[in-house]
């Protein structure tokens, strides 16, 4: 019997995202879409975009549903398996909290985003595109959620995270990265998310660090992230579209797309600070350092991109060279950072071991022996001599992206960087030249920004009038949750369970010691 | 020498014949292993035939399957029944 023709992929595509659509009359269009132009992007014909994957629902949902079966069945023989006995080490665990507390609220936050986006555009083809990363971005969150509440029964600071996401100094850092993009409009959001996060940093989350997590035993991480990740090169690729797309329907769009792309690069690159920390310091086998994944997935992979956009009139992001400047140092000034207000953090930190230390000199250089390595000894040296260095109060944060105003001058590693922005009669302090221009071009949307220190100190956090105080409003267990790794709970339960495992009955315990 | 583009895949065994594909099929490509993920960098341009993935499965393949087990990408994606092609355009 003759084989029946199947359609072909481009057709069936075609099919299934055009003329499903019609201009409504009982409304305006305008009045259906009331989003899509006010941010000045001028579309001639939706129907010139397309996606590349010419992905339909039904694929969808059937290559989803494979993708959910194996990752279950994987989460399954870890837990069955005592998975959490298997991981490198107990400080490692650190890195899956601040995944947890910082990482997966923004995947909710995506589908949020992605739905209302998908609603708001009226081309049929980039909303089918639209909708399914929103129903992506709600499996991200749920299957990290599921991953991670195995963990939550063996290690602590994983019991609240949706309590600390609106309510800790330090996760005011992803929050209002992604609340600034959910406030823009549906184009700005798309370039924001899909474009600038997605294809132009995520690479290094869920590529560089991810692996890492398979290299330290993390079969749990390891299985949804890559399973994320599948999702995402269609979420990169969805922004690449929208922006060429943008570039393509009008010349008016270049300059307000590249002013996207130099705000969104700065944004990103802020954040994902901490993920460089996660990988430098909180990996205790390292697959690789910060400044060489920048150097691949930025300098090499995220170049070559922009490089393709040239011939739109598109330039680099402004800001990348001072990026590229910071690499040597990111990470190091930022674990210093939350190392000493540790107090207040629903993870532990630490000093780094010799072999570690070690590490980071072969990676980093002469930079990281004259400046960082001696400063990191001092501090255990003071460790070890009972006096564990804490900052007990809350630092100065940047008005936009809210991280502690601790980073260095570009060009001078000693120098504090401090950037006074003002606006009415208020003056904003900034982290840097990158995010006191983001202010500057929209202050009226940024000085309405809650900086969370500032909060508290005002009695905004249940009154709390100390470091400590705070804490139990965050629902943080003094030494328990917060404070330094070694002689943690987490870290004697750790050794005891891998002196005498399997020990089943084994779960987090209380107090410190 | 043109920017170079990328595929990245979960280093598992139903991976292995697309990568070997892959190679065949671009002689510059070169794998960057990391645990658990294979990276292929190739200048220019690379492309997966569904063809050659077929010839080393043994079994017929649809393209989309390659979603399954892919991480990540670098390149304009143009993707139709036969080929998979990712490719900077400057």
């Amino acid at each position: 019997m003759a084989k029946a023709k199947r359609i072909g992929l481009k057709e069936k595509y075609r099919l299934m995202t055009r003329g499903l659509d019609w201009e409504t009359t009982y409304q305006p269009m305008d009045e259906v879409f009331p989003y899509d132009k006010y941010e000045g992007i001028k579309i001639l014909d939706w129907d010139k975009w397309e996606d590349p994957f010419r992905l339909t629902m039904d694929a969808y949902w059937k290559y989803q549903s494979e993708k959910e079966r194996k990752l279950y069945a994987i989460l399954d023989a870890f837990e069955q398996n005592n998975g959490h006995l298997n991981i490198s080490d107990a400080r490692y665990m650190n890195a899956v909290k601040l995944w947890l507390q910082a990482i997966t609220p923004l995947e909710y936050g995506a589908h949020r985003g992605f739905a209302h986006v998908a609603r708001s555009l009226r081309g049929a083809g980039a909303r089918v595109a639209l909708q399914m990363q929103s129903v992506d971005e709600l499996r991200h969150a749920q299957t990290q959620l599921h991953a991670f509440s195995y963990y939550n029964k063996y290690f602590n600071g994983m019991h609240g995270f949706a309590h600390l996401r609106d309510r800790a100094w330090y996760l005011s850092i992803p929050k209002s990265f992604f609340e600034d993009a959910l406030s823009a409009g549906p184009f700005e959001f798309v370039t924001a998310i899909s474009f600038s996060f997605e294809y132009v940093l995520t690479n290094l989350l869920f590529m560089p660090f991810v692996s890492g997590a398979a290299y330290n035993g993390d079969m749990a991480t390891t299985t949804f992230g890559f399973s994320a990740q599948s999702d995402e090169s269609r979420h990169m690729t969805l922004g690449l579209e929208v922006v060429k797309f943008m570039l393509e329907q009008h010349e008016d769009n270049v300059p307000i797309v590249q002013a996207w792309l130099d705000k969104w690069f700065w944004r990103g690159y802020r954040l994902l600070g901490l993920v460089g920390t996660m990988m430098d310091y909180m990996l205790p086998k390292k697959v690789m350092s910060w400044k060489e994944a920048w150097e691949i997935y930025w300098e090499e992979n995220g170049v070559a991109l922009f490089n393709d956009l040239a011939r739109y009139g598109i330039r680099l992001p402004k800001y990348h060279e001072v990026a590229s400047k910071e690499k040597h140092r990111l990470t190091h000034e930022l674990w210093h950072t939350l190392y000493q207000f540790g107090n207040a953090l629903g993870f532990h930190t630490w000093i780094p071991d010799d072999k570690e230390l070690d590490w980071m000199s072969e990676k980093y250089g002469d930079l990281f022996d004259t400046m960082y390595r001696p400063r990191l000894l001092f501090l255990r040296e003071q460790e070890e001599a009972g006096k564990r260095f804490y900052n007990n109060r809350l630092p100065m944060v940047c008005q936009v992206c809210q991280i502690p105003i601790f980073y260095t001058e570009p060009d001078d590693p000693q120098t504090q960087c401090v950037r006074i922005v003002q606006w009415a009669n208020t003056k904003h302090h900034c982290c840097s030249d990158g995010c006191a221009d983001i202010f500057n071009l929209e202050p009226e949307k940024y000085v309405q920004a809650l900086i969370p220190p500032q909060q508290v100190y005002r009695g905004e956090a249940g009154g709390a009038t100390n470091i400590f105080e705070y804490a139990e409003w965050l629902h943080l267990e003094k030494d328990v949750d917060t404070g330094e790794y070694r002689g943690s709970p987490d870290h004697r339960n750790w050794e005891a369970w891998q002196a005498e495992q399997p020990t089943p009955q084994a779960r987090k315990t209380g107090k410190a010691a | 020498m043109a920017d170079k583009v990328f595929i990245a895949l979960q280093n598992n065994a139903e991976a292995q014949p697309i990568i070997e594909a892959i190679l065949e099929d671009n002689p510059a490509a070169v794998v960057n292993e990391t645990p658990g993920m294979v990276k292929i960098d190739c200048p220019g341009r690379l492309v997966v035939r569904r063809q050659t993935v077929e010839e080393k499965m043994g079994r017929e393949f649809d393209l989309q399957e390659m979603q399954i087990n892919l991480i990540s990408l670098g390149g304009n994606v143009d993707e139709d029944d036969d080929e998979f092609v990712i490719a900077w355009h400057t």
